[in-house]
Protein backbone atom coordinates (compact mmCIF):
# COMPACT_ATOMS: atom_id res chain seq x y z
CA UNK A 1 0.00 0.00 0.00
CA UNK A 2 1.25 3.53 -0.51
CA UNK A 3 1.59 4.87 2.07
CA UNK A 4 2.09 8.73 2.03
CA UNK A 5 3.42 10.64 4.75
CA UNK A 6 2.39 13.89 4.14
CA UNK A 7 -1.00 15.13 3.34
CA UNK A 8 0.25 18.60 1.47
CA UNK A 9 -0.72 16.02 -2.59
CA UNK A 10 -2.71 18.96 -3.57
CA UNK A 11 -2.16 21.15 -6.51
CA UNK A 12 -2.77 24.66 -5.95
CA UNK A 13 -0.89 26.66 -2.75
CA UNK A 14 -3.23 28.58 -0.60
CA UNK A 15 -1.91 29.14 3.47
CA UNK A 16 -2.44 26.27 5.73
CA UNK A 17 -4.89 26.12 7.79
CA UNK A 18 -5.06 23.46 10.24
CA UNK A 19 -1.97 20.82 10.65
CA UNK A 20 -1.84 17.83 12.07
CA UNK A 21 1.50 16.31 13.21
CA UNK A 22 2.03 13.05 14.34
CA UNK A 23 -1.41 12.69 16.27
CA UNK A 24 -1.54 9.10 17.84
CA UNK A 25 -4.47 7.81 20.17
CA UNK A 26 -4.56 4.91 22.42
CA UNK A 27 -7.26 4.42 24.27
CA UNK A 28 -6.94 2.53 27.92
CA UNK A 29 -9.76 0.10 27.79
CA UNK A 30 -11.31 -2.69 30.43
CA UNK A 31 -9.42 -4.87 27.35
CA UNK A 32 -5.95 -3.06 27.69
CA UNK A 33 -4.64 -0.49 25.30
CA UNK A 34 -6.75 0.05 22.22
CA UNK A 35 -4.28 1.57 19.78
CA UNK A 36 -6.88 4.52 17.39
CA UNK A 37 -4.98 6.11 15.59
CA UNK A 38 -1.19 5.79 14.26
CA UNK A 39 0.96 9.07 13.68
CA UNK A 40 -1.48 10.69 11.52
CA UNK A 41 0.12 13.93 9.43
CA UNK A 42 -1.63 16.16 7.48
CA UNK A 43 -2.28 19.68 6.25
CA UNK A 44 -5.39 21.50 5.39
CA UNK A 45 -5.38 25.04 3.54
CA UNK A 46 -7.98 28.07 4.32
CA UNK A 47 -11.00 27.71 2.22
CA UNK A 48 -9.92 24.15 1.92
CA UNK A 49 -13.38 20.87 1.47
CA UNK A 50 -11.18 17.59 2.45
CA UNK A 51 -13.00 14.28 3.41
CA UNK A 52 -11.33 11.78 5.59
CA UNK A 53 -12.76 8.80 4.80
CA UNK A 54 -12.40 5.20 6.50
CA UNK A 55 -14.38 1.76 7.36
CA UNK A 56 -16.96 2.41 10.43
CA UNK A 57 -14.92 1.98 13.80
CA UNK A 58 -11.77 3.04 12.37
CA UNK A 59 -11.03 5.86 14.10
CA UNK A 60 -12.26 8.69 11.89
CA UNK A 61 -14.89 10.19 14.38
CA UNK A 62 -11.80 10.59 17.51
CA UNK A 63 -8.93 12.37 15.13
CA UNK A 64 -12.09 14.96 14.52
CA UNK A 65 -12.61 15.19 17.85
CA UNK A 66 -8.81 15.62 18.77
CA UNK A 67 -9.03 18.60 16.17
CA UNK A 68 -11.95 20.24 17.66
CA UNK A 69 -10.31 19.68 20.67
CA UNK A 70 -12.81 18.04 22.68
CA UNK A 71 -10.14 14.87 23.83
CA UNK A 72 -6.34 15.03 23.45
CA UNK A 73 -4.25 13.18 21.62
CA UNK A 74 -1.91 10.81 22.62
CA UNK A 75 0.84 12.38 21.54
CA UNK A 76 1.45 15.03 18.38
CA UNK A 77 -0.08 17.84 18.26
CA UNK A 78 -2.80 19.74 16.31
CA UNK A 79 -2.21 23.28 14.94
CA UNK A 80 -4.57 25.97 13.28
CA UNK A 81 -2.89 28.93 12.47
CA UNK A 82 0.17 28.05 13.82
CA UNK A 83 -1.63 27.93 17.07
CA UNK A 84 -1.41 24.70 19.26
CA UNK A 85 -5.23 23.35 20.12
CA UNK A 86 -5.28 23.30 23.47
CA UNK A 87 -9.74 22.91 23.47
CA UNK A 88 -12.62 24.02 21.72
CA UNK A 89 -13.11 27.11 20.15
CA UNK A 90 -16.04 29.11 18.92
CA UNK A 91 -13.62 29.99 15.87
CA UNK A 92 -14.37 26.16 15.09
CA UNK A 93 -17.57 24.90 15.68
CA UNK A 94 -18.29 20.93 15.08
CA UNK A 95 -21.34 19.98 13.49
CA UNK A 96 -22.76 16.64 15.08
CA UNK A 97 -25.50 14.40 13.48
CA UNK A 98 -28.59 16.59 13.82
CA UNK A 99 -28.28 15.48 17.56
CA UNK A 100 -26.52 18.36 18.36
CA UNK A 101 -29.12 21.16 18.14
CA UNK A 102 -30.59 21.88 21.47
CA UNK A 103 -34.45 20.48 21.94
CA UNK A 104 -34.96 23.30 24.70
CA UNK A 105 -34.53 26.22 21.86
CA UNK A 106 -36.78 27.10 18.89
CA UNK A 107 -35.10 26.84 15.37
CA UNK A 108 -34.42 31.57 16.28
CA UNK A 109 -33.12 29.82 20.13
CA UNK A 110 -30.44 27.67 18.55
CA UNK A 111 -28.96 29.40 15.72
CA UNK A 112 -28.82 32.44 18.14
CA UNK A 113 -26.97 30.28 20.37
CA UNK A 114 -23.56 31.60 20.07
CA UNK A 115 -24.65 35.21 19.69
CA UNK A 116 -24.91 35.77 23.53
CA UNK A 117 -22.16 38.64 22.76
CA UNK A 118 -23.46 40.73 20.18
CA UNK A 119 -25.94 44.05 20.09
CA UNK A 120 -29.74 42.62 20.14
CA UNK A 121 -29.94 44.35 16.48
CA UNK A 122 -26.69 42.89 15.23
CA UNK A 123 -28.09 39.08 16.82
CA UNK A 124 -31.06 39.82 14.81
CA UNK A 125 -29.89 40.14 11.44
CA UNK A 126 -27.15 37.17 12.15
CA UNK A 127 -29.86 34.88 13.41
CA UNK A 128 -32.23 36.20 10.03
CA UNK A 129 -29.52 35.72 7.61
CA UNK A 130 -28.87 32.05 8.81
CA UNK A 131 -32.86 31.47 9.01
CA UNK A 132 -32.51 32.32 5.29
CA UNK A 133 -29.34 30.79 4.08
CA UNK A 134 -30.65 27.33 5.31
CA UNK A 135 -34.39 27.48 4.25
CA UNK A 136 -35.82 27.49 7.74
CA UNK A 137 -37.90 30.50 7.04
CA UNK A 138 -41.58 31.01 8.63
CA UNK A 139 -40.01 28.33 10.96
CA UNK A 140 -37.94 30.70 13.86
CA UNK A 141 -40.73 29.77 16.27
CA UNK A 142 -40.58 26.03 15.75
CA UNK A 143 -38.88 23.50 18.54
CA UNK A 144 -36.68 20.67 16.92
CA UNK A 145 -39.00 17.89 17.91
CA UNK A 146 -41.06 19.42 15.18
CA UNK A 147 -38.86 19.35 12.35
CA UNK A 148 -37.74 16.33 10.18
CA UNK A 149 -34.26 15.20 10.11
CA UNK A 150 -33.38 16.97 7.71
CA UNK A 151 -34.06 20.60 8.51
CA UNK A 152 -32.93 20.06 12.00
CA UNK A 153 -29.47 18.94 10.39
CA UNK A 154 -29.84 22.33 8.48
CA UNK A 155 -30.38 24.04 11.96
CA UNK A 156 -27.55 22.73 13.50
CA UNK A 157 -25.44 23.84 10.47
CA UNK A 158 -27.18 27.33 10.29
CA UNK A 159 -25.97 27.46 14.28
CA UNK A 160 -22.49 26.85 13.71
CA UNK A 161 -22.30 29.22 10.81
CA UNK A 162 -23.85 31.80 12.40
CA UNK A 163 -20.94 32.46 14.81
CA UNK A 164 -18.74 33.07 12.16
CA UNK A 165 -16.35 30.41 12.42
CA UNK A 166 -13.33 29.73 10.57
CA UNK A 167 -13.40 26.14 10.37
CA UNK A 168 -16.43 23.53 10.29
CA UNK A 169 -16.19 20.40 11.57
CA UNK A 170 -18.88 17.55 10.04
CA UNK A 171 -18.96 14.39 11.99
CA UNK A 172 -20.89 12.18 9.29
CA UNK A 173 -23.60 15.01 9.23
CA UNK A 174 -25.99 13.33 6.98
CA UNK A 175 -25.49 9.73 8.11
CA UNK A 176 -29.10 9.47 9.64
CA UNK A 177 -30.87 10.97 7.01
CA UNK A 178 -32.51 8.87 4.28
CA UNK A 179 -30.66 8.93 0.62
CA UNK A 180 -32.40 11.02 -0.75
CA UNK A 181 -32.42 13.94 1.56
CA UNK A 182 -28.86 13.61 2.03
CA UNK A 183 -28.23 14.52 -1.26
CA UNK A 184 -30.32 17.50 -1.24
CA UNK A 185 -28.41 18.41 1.82
CA UNK A 186 -24.94 17.69 0.14
CA UNK A 187 -25.77 20.13 -2.68
CA UNK A 188 -27.04 22.73 -0.03
CA UNK A 189 -23.49 22.44 1.69
CA UNK A 190 -21.82 22.59 -1.16
CA UNK A 191 -23.68 26.03 -2.01
CA UNK A 192 -22.91 27.51 1.67
CA UNK A 193 -19.71 26.20 1.49
CA UNK A 194 -19.16 28.42 -2.16
CA UNK A 195 -20.45 31.45 -0.13
CA UNK A 196 -18.72 31.34 3.06
CA UNK A 197 -15.81 29.78 1.90
CA UNK A 198 -14.96 28.31 5.32
CA UNK A 199 -12.20 25.37 5.96
CA UNK A 200 -14.46 22.19 6.57
CA UNK A 201 -13.12 19.33 7.95
CA UNK A 202 -15.92 16.37 6.34
CA UNK A 203 -15.92 12.98 8.06
CA UNK A 204 -17.62 10.17 6.47
CA UNK A 205 -17.81 6.75 5.29
CA UNK A 206 -19.74 6.85 2.45
CA UNK A 207 -16.77 6.76 -0.76
CA UNK A 208 -19.66 8.05 -2.92
CA UNK A 209 -20.31 10.93 -0.48
CA UNK A 210 -16.72 11.94 -0.21
CA UNK A 211 -15.89 11.86 -3.84
CA UNK A 212 -18.56 14.42 -5.08
CA UNK A 213 -17.96 17.24 -1.90
CA UNK A 214 -14.19 17.12 -1.31
CA UNK A 215 -11.63 18.91 -2.36
CA UNK A 216 -9.03 15.94 -1.06
CA UNK A 217 -10.28 12.68 0.48
CA UNK A 218 -7.87 11.51 2.85
CA UNK A 219 -8.41 7.47 3.37
CA UNK A 220 -7.77 5.85 6.49
CA UNK A 221 -7.24 2.39 7.27
CA UNK A 222 -8.94 0.20 9.90
CA UNK A 223 -7.98 0.54 13.52
CA UNK A 224 -5.57 1.83 14.38
CA UNK A 225 -6.23 4.40 11.52
CA UNK A 226 -3.46 5.81 9.33
CA UNK A 227 -3.60 7.73 5.78
CA UNK A 228 -3.38 5.09 3.14
CA UNK A 229 -4.29 7.67 0.29
CA UNK A 230 -4.88 11.30 0.16
CA UNK A 231 -6.92 11.86 -3.32
CA UNK A 232 -7.13 14.91 -4.92
CA UNK A 233 -10.36 15.77 -6.66
CA UNK A 234 -9.55 17.58 -9.80
CA UNK A 235 -13.69 17.87 -11.06
CA UNK A 236 -15.19 21.12 -10.55
CA UNK A 237 -18.26 22.03 -9.15
CA UNK A 238 -21.23 21.21 -9.93
CA UNK A 239 -19.62 17.36 -10.76
CA UNK A 240 -21.28 15.30 -13.34
CA UNK A 241 -21.57 12.01 -11.16
CA UNK A 242 -21.48 9.84 -14.30
CA UNK A 243 -18.18 11.47 -15.98
CA UNK A 244 -15.69 9.16 -16.68
CA UNK A 245 -13.16 11.73 -13.97
CA UNK A 246 -15.37 11.16 -11.53
CA UNK A 247 -16.37 7.42 -11.76
CA UNK A 248 -12.57 6.60 -12.30
CA UNK A 249 -11.68 8.55 -8.56
CA UNK A 250 -15.11 6.85 -6.80
CA UNK A 251 -13.54 3.07 -8.36
CA UNK A 252 -9.53 3.97 -7.24
CA UNK A 253 -10.86 4.56 -3.68
CA UNK A 254 -12.97 2.03 -4.13
CA UNK A 255 -9.71 -0.32 -4.65
CA UNK A 256 -7.57 1.50 -2.23
CA UNK A 257 -10.44 0.44 0.47
CA UNK A 258 -9.93 -3.14 -0.61
CA UNK A 259 -13.67 -3.18 -1.28
CA UNK A 260 -15.45 -4.46 -4.55
CA UNK A 261 -18.12 -2.61 -5.84
CA UNK A 262 -20.10 -5.02 -7.51
CA UNK A 263 -23.58 -6.43 -6.13
CA UNK B 1 -40.09 19.96 4.22
CA UNK B 2 -43.28 18.43 4.45
CA UNK B 3 -43.02 16.16 7.47
CA UNK B 4 -42.71 18.70 10.68
CA UNK B 5 -45.90 18.66 12.88
CA UNK B 6 -46.17 14.77 11.92
CA UNK B 7 -48.00 14.38 15.71
CA UNK B 8 -50.26 17.34 15.91
CA UNK B 9 -51.73 16.17 11.94
CA UNK B 10 -52.65 12.49 12.56
CA UNK B 11 -53.86 12.76 16.42
CA UNK B 12 -56.31 15.95 16.48
CA UNK B 13 -58.94 14.46 14.70
CA UNK B 14 -59.02 11.44 16.83
CA UNK B 15 -58.55 13.72 19.94
CA UNK B 16 -61.70 15.51 19.00
CA UNK B 17 -64.32 12.44 18.65
CA UNK B 18 -62.74 11.06 22.09
CA UNK B 19 -62.17 14.27 24.09
CA UNK B 20 -65.85 14.72 25.54
CA UNK B 21 -66.22 10.49 26.22
CA UNK B 22 -62.72 11.01 27.90
CA UNK B 23 -63.91 14.02 30.33
CA UNK B 24 -66.58 11.59 31.46
CA UNK B 25 -64.36 9.35 32.65
CA UNK B 26 -62.75 10.56 36.08
CA UNK B 27 -66.33 11.84 36.51
CA UNK B 28 -67.23 8.00 36.19
CA UNK B 29 -64.85 6.87 38.41
CA UNK B 30 -65.74 9.51 41.13
CA UNK B 31 -69.48 8.61 41.22
CA UNK B 32 -68.32 4.67 41.02
CA UNK B 33 -66.34 5.80 44.39
CA UNK B 34 -68.81 8.10 46.47
CA UNK B 35 -71.73 5.38 45.92
CA UNK B 36 -69.66 1.75 46.70
CA UNK B 37 -68.68 4.35 49.83
CA UNK B 38 -72.09 4.96 50.25
CA UNK B 39 -73.05 1.12 50.31
CA UNK B 40 -70.32 0.49 52.09
CA UNK B 41 -71.48 2.92 55.14
CA UNK B 42 -74.85 1.72 54.62
CA UNK B 43 -73.67 -2.07 55.30
CA UNK B 44 -71.07 -1.34 58.24
CA UNK B 45 -73.09 1.08 59.93
CA UNK B 46 -72.20 4.66 60.48
CA UNK B 47 -69.94 3.70 63.58
CA UNK B 48 -67.49 1.48 61.75
CA UNK B 49 -67.35 4.10 58.64
CA UNK B 50 -69.48 7.83 57.63
CA UNK B 51 -71.12 7.95 54.21
CA UNK B 52 -70.34 10.77 52.05
CA UNK B 53 -73.38 12.81 53.59
CA UNK B 54 -72.25 12.55 56.97
CA UNK B 55 -68.93 13.33 55.94
CA UNK B 56 -69.92 16.24 53.81
CA UNK B 57 -71.55 17.69 56.91
CA UNK B 58 -68.59 17.22 59.12
CA UNK B 59 -66.64 19.92 55.91
CA UNK B 60 -69.33 22.19 56.35
CA UNK B 61 -69.18 22.52 59.92
CA UNK B 62 -65.39 22.67 59.85
CA UNK B 63 -65.63 25.55 57.32
CA UNK B 64 -68.24 27.29 60.03
CA UNK B 65 -65.95 27.07 62.82
CA UNK B 66 -63.12 28.52 60.86
CA UNK B 67 -60.97 25.41 61.01
CA UNK B 68 -60.76 24.36 57.84
CA UNK B 69 -59.40 27.40 56.24
CA UNK B 70 -57.29 27.70 59.02
CA UNK B 71 -55.51 23.97 59.08
CA UNK B 72 -55.39 23.93 55.61
CA UNK B 73 -53.27 26.91 55.52
CA UNK B 74 -51.00 25.49 58.63
CA UNK B 75 -50.54 22.67 56.25
CA UNK B 76 -49.73 24.40 52.91
CA UNK B 77 -47.39 26.85 54.90
CA UNK B 78 -45.13 24.05 56.22
CA UNK B 79 -45.15 22.39 52.87
CA UNK B 80 -44.32 25.38 51.23
CA UNK B 81 -41.51 26.34 52.86
CA UNK B 82 -40.04 22.48 53.61
CA UNK B 83 -40.54 22.11 50.03
CA UNK B 84 -38.86 25.25 48.83
CA UNK B 85 -35.97 25.39 50.88
CA UNK B 86 -35.91 21.14 49.52
CA UNK B 87 -35.38 22.28 45.89
CA UNK B 88 -33.32 25.17 47.04
CA UNK B 89 -30.89 22.78 48.50
CA UNK B 90 -31.82 19.54 46.09
CA UNK B 91 -31.22 20.92 42.54
CA UNK B 92 -28.17 22.94 43.05
CA UNK B 93 -26.87 20.26 45.07
CA UNK B 94 -27.80 17.26 42.55
CA UNK B 95 -26.79 19.62 39.31
CA UNK B 96 -23.10 19.45 41.27
CA UNK B 97 -23.08 16.04 42.35
CA UNK B 98 -24.25 15.05 38.67
CA UNK B 99 -21.63 17.57 37.12
CA UNK B 100 -18.46 16.18 39.58
CA UNK B 101 -17.86 12.74 39.57
CA UNK B 102 -15.49 13.08 42.10
CA UNK B 103 -17.92 14.79 44.59
CA UNK B 104 -20.99 12.37 43.65
CA UNK B 105 -18.14 9.43 44.41
CA UNK B 106 -17.75 10.81 47.84
CA UNK B 107 -21.37 11.71 49.02
CA UNK B 108 -23.35 8.47 46.91
CA UNK B 109 -22.82 6.57 50.07
CA UNK B 110 -24.03 9.22 52.23
CA UNK B 111 -27.32 9.96 50.31
CA UNK B 112 -27.41 5.96 49.52
CA UNK B 113 -27.78 5.55 53.52
CA UNK B 114 -30.31 8.55 54.23
CA UNK B 115 -32.91 7.27 51.51
CA UNK B 116 -34.42 4.22 53.04
CA UNK B 117 -34.97 5.64 56.58
CA UNK B 118 -38.06 6.80 56.26
CA UNK B 119 -38.58 10.92 57.34
CA UNK B 120 -41.03 9.84 59.95
CA UNK B 121 -38.25 8.36 61.69
CA UNK B 122 -37.02 11.77 61.78
CA UNK B 123 -39.67 13.02 64.10
CA UNK B 124 -38.16 12.41 67.47
CA UNK B 125 -35.28 14.41 66.84
CA UNK B 126 -37.05 17.24 64.80
CA UNK B 127 -38.87 17.43 67.82
CA UNK B 128 -35.65 17.43 70.11
CA UNK B 129 -33.77 20.22 67.87
CA UNK B 130 -37.24 22.09 66.47
CA UNK B 131 -39.21 21.71 69.28
CA UNK B 132 -43.31 21.28 68.97
CA UNK B 133 -43.93 23.58 66.17
CA UNK B 134 -43.72 24.32 62.67
CA UNK B 135 -40.07 24.33 62.23
CA UNK B 136 -40.35 20.47 62.98
CA UNK B 137 -42.80 19.92 60.42
CA UNK B 138 -40.99 22.04 57.79
CA UNK B 139 -37.70 20.07 58.78
CA UNK B 140 -39.14 16.94 58.98
CA UNK B 141 -40.71 17.93 54.72
CA UNK B 142 -37.51 18.99 53.93
CA UNK B 143 -35.38 15.96 54.95
CA UNK B 144 -38.35 13.90 52.73
CA UNK B 145 -38.35 15.91 49.70
CA UNK B 146 -35.18 16.81 49.28
CA UNK B 147 -33.58 13.46 48.95
CA UNK B 148 -35.51 12.16 46.51
CA UNK B 149 -35.45 15.40 44.44
CA UNK B 150 -31.18 15.45 44.76
CA UNK B 151 -31.29 11.75 43.72
CA UNK B 152 -33.74 12.69 40.84
CA UNK B 153 -31.35 15.65 39.88
CA UNK B 154 -28.09 13.78 39.93
CA UNK B 155 -29.87 11.12 37.47
CA UNK B 156 -31.15 13.82 34.70
CA UNK B 157 -27.59 15.23 34.73
CA UNK B 158 -26.24 12.23 33.94
CA UNK B 159 -28.87 11.30 31.23
CA UNK B 160 -27.82 15.15 29.42
CA UNK B 161 -26.49 13.44 25.55
CA UNK B 162 -22.72 14.31 25.85
CA UNK B 163 -23.12 15.88 22.40
CA UNK B 164 -24.73 19.09 23.80
CA UNK B 165 -22.18 19.03 26.59
CA UNK B 166 -19.76 19.34 23.57
CA UNK B 167 -21.81 21.62 21.47
CA UNK B 168 -21.46 24.18 24.48
CA UNK B 169 -17.86 24.27 25.29
CA UNK B 170 -17.54 24.63 21.61
CA UNK B 171 -19.40 27.81 21.52
CA UNK B 172 -17.42 28.99 24.08
CA UNK B 173 -19.36 28.66 27.34
CA UNK B 174 -17.84 28.36 30.80
CA UNK B 175 -18.01 25.84 33.44
CA UNK B 176 -21.38 28.34 34.99
CA UNK B 177 -22.48 29.20 31.81
CA UNK B 178 -22.42 25.15 30.54
CA UNK B 179 -25.24 24.77 33.61
CA UNK B 180 -27.65 27.73 33.21
CA UNK B 181 -27.28 27.05 29.76
CA UNK B 182 -27.41 23.95 28.87
CA UNK B 183 -26.81 21.45 31.59
CA UNK B 184 -30.16 22.99 33.61
CA UNK B 185 -32.40 23.57 30.78
CA UNK B 186 -31.27 19.96 29.39
CA UNK B 187 -32.49 18.43 32.83
CA UNK B 188 -35.43 20.07 32.99
CA UNK B 189 -38.10 17.70 31.85
CA UNK B 190 -36.69 15.07 34.05
CA UNK B 191 -36.16 17.88 36.91
CA UNK B 192 -40.12 18.79 36.74
CA UNK B 193 -40.91 15.05 36.82
CA UNK B 194 -39.07 14.79 40.65
CA UNK B 195 -40.26 18.66 41.48
CA UNK B 196 -43.61 16.77 40.77
CA UNK B 197 -42.77 13.34 42.66
CA UNK B 198 -41.33 15.31 45.50
CA UNK B 199 -44.00 17.69 45.99
CA UNK B 200 -46.46 14.84 46.14
CA UNK B 201 -44.39 13.04 49.00
CA UNK B 202 -43.93 16.21 50.92
CA UNK B 203 -48.07 16.32 50.91
CA UNK B 204 -47.84 12.86 52.75
CA UNK B 205 -45.71 13.64 55.43
CA UNK B 206 -46.75 16.46 56.16
CA UNK B 207 -49.81 15.07 57.39
CA UNK B 208 -47.78 12.03 59.01
CA UNK B 209 -45.48 14.88 60.70
CA UNK B 210 -48.29 17.27 61.88
CA UNK B 211 -50.25 14.06 63.68
CA UNK B 212 -47.31 14.54 66.15
CA UNK B 213 -44.96 17.36 66.19
CA UNK B 214 -47.95 20.53 65.71
CA UNK B 215 -50.82 20.95 67.16
CA UNK B 216 -52.83 22.75 63.88
CA UNK B 217 -53.41 21.60 60.17
CA UNK B 218 -55.29 18.70 58.20
CA UNK B 219 -53.15 15.81 60.10
CA UNK B 220 -53.85 17.18 63.28
CA UNK B 221 -57.13 17.60 62.93
CA UNK B 222 -57.38 13.81 61.68
CA UNK B 223 -55.39 12.52 65.27
CA UNK B 224 -57.54 14.98 67.15
CA UNK B 225 -60.62 14.44 65.76
CA UNK B 226 -60.10 10.60 66.96
CA UNK B 227 -58.84 11.38 69.81
CA UNK B 228 -60.94 13.94 71.47
CA UNK B 229 -64.35 12.12 71.16
CA UNK B 230 -64.43 9.38 68.44
CA UNK B 231 -65.99 11.61 65.57
CA UNK B 232 -64.71 10.28 62.64
CA UNK B 233 -66.40 11.74 60.40
CA UNK B 234 -64.05 14.35 60.80
CA UNK B 235 -61.13 12.41 60.58
CA UNK B 236 -62.41 11.27 57.00
CA UNK B 237 -63.53 14.59 56.24
CA UNK B 238 -59.90 15.35 57.04
CA UNK B 239 -58.75 12.69 54.24
CA UNK B 240 -60.90 14.26 51.97
CA UNK B 241 -59.75 17.45 52.06
CA UNK B 242 -56.40 16.46 51.98
CA UNK B 243 -56.88 13.99 48.96
CA UNK B 244 -58.59 17.25 47.05
CA UNK B 245 -55.67 19.63 47.95
CA UNK B 246 -53.06 17.21 46.68
CA UNK B 247 -55.01 16.41 43.51
CA UNK B 248 -54.86 20.29 43.13
CA UNK B 249 -51.26 20.64 43.32
CA UNK B 250 -50.07 17.69 41.20
CA UNK B 251 -52.78 19.68 38.54
CA UNK B 252 -50.60 22.55 39.40
CA UNK B 253 -47.35 21.14 38.61
CA UNK B 254 -48.28 18.82 35.81
CA UNK B 255 -49.01 22.49 33.68
CA UNK B 256 -45.68 22.92 33.76
CA UNK B 257 -44.74 19.89 31.67
CA UNK B 258 -47.02 21.57 29.05
CA UNK B 259 -45.04 24.56 28.47
CA UNK B 260 -43.56 25.03 25.15
CA UNK B 261 -40.27 24.82 26.16
CA UNK B 262 -40.37 21.79 28.13
CA UNK B 263 -42.64 19.95 25.80
CA UNK B 264 -39.78 18.07 24.06
CA UNK B 265 -38.95 16.17 27.23
CA UNK B 266 -42.57 15.06 27.53
CA UNK B 267 -45.04 13.76 24.59
CA UNK B 268 -44.25 15.63 21.60
CA UNK B 269 -41.19 14.53 21.55
CA UNK B 270 -42.01 10.66 21.40
CA UNK B 271 -45.27 11.83 19.02
CA UNK B 272 -43.15 13.36 16.48
CA UNK B 273 -40.72 10.87 16.29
Amino acid sequence: MNRTARGDGGGGGGEVKLALRGVSMVFQGDAGRVPTLDAIDLEVRRGELVCILGPSGCGKSTLLNIVAGFIAPTSGEVRIDGEPVRGPDPRRIFVFQERGVFPWLTVEGNIGFGLGGLPGAERRARIDRYVELVGLRDFEHTYPHELSGGMKQRLEVARALAVEPDVLYLDEPFGALDSITRLTMRVELLRIWEAERKTILFVTHDIEESVQLADRVVVLSARPARITRIVEIDIPHPRDLSSPRYLELRDGIFEEIGVAHRI
Amino acid sequence: MKAFRRGGVTESPRRSVIAPLRRMLPLTGVSALLLGWSLAAHLAGAHTLPGPGKVARAIVELTERGLLLRFAVASLFRVTWGYLLAVAVAVPLGLCLGLLQRAERTLNPLLQILRPISPLAWIPLAILWFGVGDLSAIFIIFIASALPLTVTTINAVHLVPRVHLDAGRNFGLGPLALVRRVVYPAVLPQLIGGLRLALGIAWLVVVAAEMIAVNSGLGFLIIDARNAGDRYDLVVAGMVLIGLIGLVLDAGMRRLERLPSLRWGFGAARAAR
